[in-house]
């Protein structure tokens, strides 16, 4: 993050406890919704979408993604592809049975 | 000699060189959780015995849900900490970190009631491939935040020197641990949905 004057800084840390609260609050979300009676499909996707919008909040806010330059951008937009790629080859061995 | 962008932002990269080398060793670090992810789904989807839902439901929702909360609230107070320095505040500086510290060691000994509970029941690694998933995955998340209670506690005590002999360097490396303690937060709020609540 660039450019810290003292009073961006003031105004920021409203902003870090508002986060703190959002991600408590999400927390206690993402226990409750598993008691909900859902497909194991539809429950790992709404905890995967949960568990997203509290990460994005805490790289977004906490690691200052959101104003970060967009060198670092670029480096972690890269490692996103690897991870997402990395993350759906377990599907590829679906393919790799023989035909029964 | 003086070592260049210490302090100052380089031109090319927009940021200070320490602050770009913890970037890139965190997307390494996002490499290294993420093939042990895929091993997760890679296991769960081979596993026709049913050993992920009877394991995840072994585990102790409870006290993970406090964990998670705990590392929530080390991740405000580490934050806070580098405000602290921003601002000047330099004893608020070394309350907020010492409770990030203090958090971190809750979180460990939550762990270790977990961990212990589970050794009491008999239940291993080798138990099954969740529980082997569970501890490895788990572990590892652990040894960073061993690591990083290390880091925090050397700039806490005997590193707290440069504070008041270089400031905007010192801030700089609060900022720096504060990113690698912020994906170890990032890291747990994706473990604790997929190994406890699945």
């Amino acid at each position: 993050m660039s450019g810290h004057s003292v009073e961006d800084i003031k105004k920021s840390v409203k902003v870090y406890i508002g986060v703190f609260a959002a991600l408590a609050v999400l927390t206690v979300v993402t226990v409750a919704a598993s008691y909900l009676d859902l497909t194991s499909g539809e429950s790992f996707f709404l905890a995967i979408i949960i568990a997203s919008v509290k990460g994005t909040l805490v790289a977004g806010y906490f690691m200052h993604l959101f104003s970060e330059r967009t060198a670092i951008l670029a480096v972690l937009g890269l490692t996103f592809i690897f991870l997402l790629t990395i993350m759906f080859l377990p599907y590829m061995a679906l393919t790799d049975h023989p035909a029964v | 000699m003086e070592i260049p962008y210490n302090v100052e932002e380089r031109q090319d990269t927009g940021m200070y060189n320490a602050k770009l080398g913890i970037w890139l060793f965190l997307a390494s670090e996002v490499m290294l959780f993420g093939g042990l992810f895929s091993a997760y789904v890679f296991l769960r989807m081979g596993d026709v015995t049913g050993a992920f839902m009877s394991g995840s439901n072994q585990l102790n929702v409870p006290l993970a849900t406090f964990n998670t909360l705990v590392l929530i609230s080390s991740s405000v107070t580490m934050i806070m900490s580098w405000v602290s320095l921003k601002l000047g505040e330099q004893k608020k500086f070394k309350t907020y970190l010492g409770s990030t510290l203090v958090l971190a060691g809750v979180f460990l000994v939550v762990k270790y009631f977990e961990y212990s509970a589970k050794f009491h029941h008999g239940i291993f690694p080798e138990t099954s491939t969740f529980f082997a998933i569970y501890f490895t995955l788990t572990g590892l998340h652990m040894l960073h935040i061993i690591g990083g209670m290390i880091v925090i506690f050397y700039f806490l005590v005997p590193g707290a020197k440069m504070m008041k002999l270089e400031s905007e360097r010192f801030t700089n490396r609060i900022e720096t641990v504060g990113l690698y303690w912020h994906f170890v937060d990032l890291v747990w709020i994706f473990l604790f949905p997929v190994l406890y609540l699945l």
